[in-house]
């Protein structure tokens, strides 16, 4: 069984975050950029099921601009087989709407016939939250979000699903679509020698015509601001103090 | 033109908080109509029926539809559609699951967490973990979105409205549900609570967090945990407060231990009184802290617990 899990390159969470002036977005130049954290969970729990003996191929596909290749060999790093590299945009500050990349990734679904696809919950730049279930809706395959935990056995995934106030354990019909949540794994480090040979590894590039897909944006930004400043406000000396200030405030 | 508001149901129960936000977010688009889906949907759609600024009440009570999920709930939204501009629920995990899907099915970008309506097809929403306020406009002929509820206040209730009942779609039988494990709680819940009480990495364990609890307990209040505190195992991942957990606005919020990361605040920066007791005093959480403690939290939260 194949696994398909899609990679997207994004500003590193550990980087703040910066406004530009004029409102058109944000700034994305000279910037330190890495795989969405959700998806770095992803690509660990393909290489885990191939280790188990339940996936023969890891097969990591990212949709963009062409600096994605780095983020894809990170991923072959790790222990993908291969790589898809769709470029879709020549501008660093373009992000492909989740729409137009389950598109994409429907089509590559019916090329290489995975068994399961993995992604990341949401990317930590838009927050949309979207891909996987978009997938999902256009492959016509069930879905797993919000993944805990994952089982693959005799044809099914058994996924523990985090949702508001616990787990929700279901059991979807494969091919089918999962997407993780934060406590599914920790992601590796990919070891030196690894990067290494990640270097050698297949790595295809392709564009969005070569799927048909329209990419044009469905949404236009009219504007990106800063959020509303909270300021800061007093330092109390003790315990004392803070219970009297909020007996003040009327919140206690 | 009419606005489609999926109400918010747990076992039958509707979530009256986030639904009645939902109802005020939609308001503006045009005349609401609410859907309660679920394998026990009448009692909900009774009392969804009273929210005020609601028009019409769609029932679809159907055992295809318990445990909401993805598949078949998407396909009945979708064989609703056609009427509806805008389909809208409260962002909660439930509705992130099911919208995206019946955005895809009707061939629609999602507009998700939205904190803002401009106008009918533009809308604000926060990007980068809230570092960024981001407001779009639509192109699609429909539009479908999810309402971040702690931006919204909750529609008041009046006289119920019409409830009628609607057929269950074809469900295509790709997912079965097996189990559900949650946890027990007499606790208010996270999101809607008052007060909520939370703890981070500073906590140090899993056992410690009881301290974190008992003045949540003290106090009528929620337990939320950071991200730091989740990963590290102390807390389960539903208290999780933070872009990639929970957004919370309490009229209090009692950050202990926590050091204030940008993907938290991003969670809880709207609450109205934010207090924070940190033993750092160069903590970024005091940047956002109305009254700030620097003290060692596992002295002074049993004592505020005792004090208050």
């Amino acid at each position: 069984m194949k696994v398909l899990v899609p990679v997207k390159r994004v500003i590193d969470y550990n980087v703040k975050v910066r406004v530009k002036a004029d409102g058109s977005g944000v700034d994305l130049a000279n910037v330190k950029m890495s795989m969405n954290p959700f998806d770095e969970i992803a690509v660990e729990e393909a290489i885990r099921l191939k280790e188990a003996g339940k996936a023969s191929d890891v097969i990591v596909v990212s949709i963009g601009v062409k600096q994605a290749q780095e983020t894809l060999r990170t991923a072959l790093a790790m222990g993908a087989d291969r790589a898809i590299l769709v470029v879709a945009a020549d501008d660093v500050h373009t992000d492909i709407e989740p729409l137009a990349v389950a598109k994409i990734l429907a089509a590559i679904v019916k090329e290489e016939d995975p068994g399961l696809v993995i992604c990341g919950k949401q990317a930590i730049d838009n927050d949309l939250n979207a891909t996987g279930q978009m997938l999902a809706a256009l492959t016509g395959f069930a879905q797993a979000t919000n993944a805990n935990t994952l089982a693959v056995e005799d044809g099914a995934a058994v996924v523990a699903r985090e949702v508001d106030g616990g787990l929700q354990t279901i059991k979807v019909t494969l091919p089918a679509i999962v997407t993780t949540d934060l406590r599914l794994n920790e992601p590796r480090y990919a070891s030196l020698p690894n990067i290494m040979k990640a270097k050698k590894k297949p790595l295809d590039e392709k564009t969005a015509a070569d799927y048909g897909v329209d990419v044009s944006p469905r949404l236009d930004i009219v504007s990106t601001a800063e959020p509303a400043a909270r300021t800061a406000g007093i330092k109390v000396e003790s315990v004392d103090e803070l219970v009297s200030k909020l007996k003040d405030a009327g919140v206690v | 033109m009419a606005v489609l508001v999926v109400a918010e149901i747990t076992d039958g129960a509707l979530s009256m908080d986030a639904t009645a936000k939902a109802v005020t977010a939609a308001r503006p688009l045009g005349d609401v109509t609410v859907l309660c889906i679920g394998s026990l949907a009448r009692a909900a759609a009774g009392e969804a029926a009273t929210i005020s600024g609601v028009a019409r009440v769609l029932c679809a009570e159907n055992a295809l539809y318990g445990h909401r999920l993805a598949e078949p709930v998407a396909a009945l939204i979708v064989s609703l559609a056609g009427e509806y501009a805008h389909i809208v629920a409260p962002a909660t995990t439930d509705a992130k699951n099911i919208l995206p899907r019946v955005a895809a099915l009707l061939d629609v970008m999602v507009l998700t967490d939205v904190t803002a309506v401009v106008d009918a097809d533009t809308f604000v929403r926060p990007v980068y973990a809230g570092n960024a306020m981001q407001t779009v406009r639509s192109k699609d002929e429909k539009k479908v979105i999810t309402f971040r509820t702690s931006t919204f206040e909750a529609a008041g209730t009046g006289d119920p409205v019409t409830i009628d009942d609607v057929a269950a779609a074809d469900a295509p039988g790709l997912s079965e549900w097996l189990e559900d494990r949650v946890a027990e709680s007499d606790r208010p819940e996270l999101t809607s609570a008052k007060i909520v009480v939370s703890g981070g990495r500073g906590v140090g364990s899993e056992e410690n967090f009881a301290i974190i609890e008992a003045l949540a307990d003290k106090l009528g209040a929620a337990v939320g945990a950071s991200r730091a505190a989740v990963d590290s195992g102390f807390a389960p991942n539903d208290w999780q407060v933070g872009q990639t957990g929970k957004v919370v606005a309490p009229d209090l919020y009692v950050a202990c231990g926590i050091s204030g990361a940008i993907q938290h605040l991003a969670g809880m920066k709207d609450s109205k009184i934010i207090v924070a007791i940190n033993k750092d005093e160069e903590a970024p959480i005091f940047q956002v802290a109305d009254y700030g403690l620097v003290a060692d939290l596992f002295q002074a939260v049993p004592e505020l617990t005792e004090k208050l």
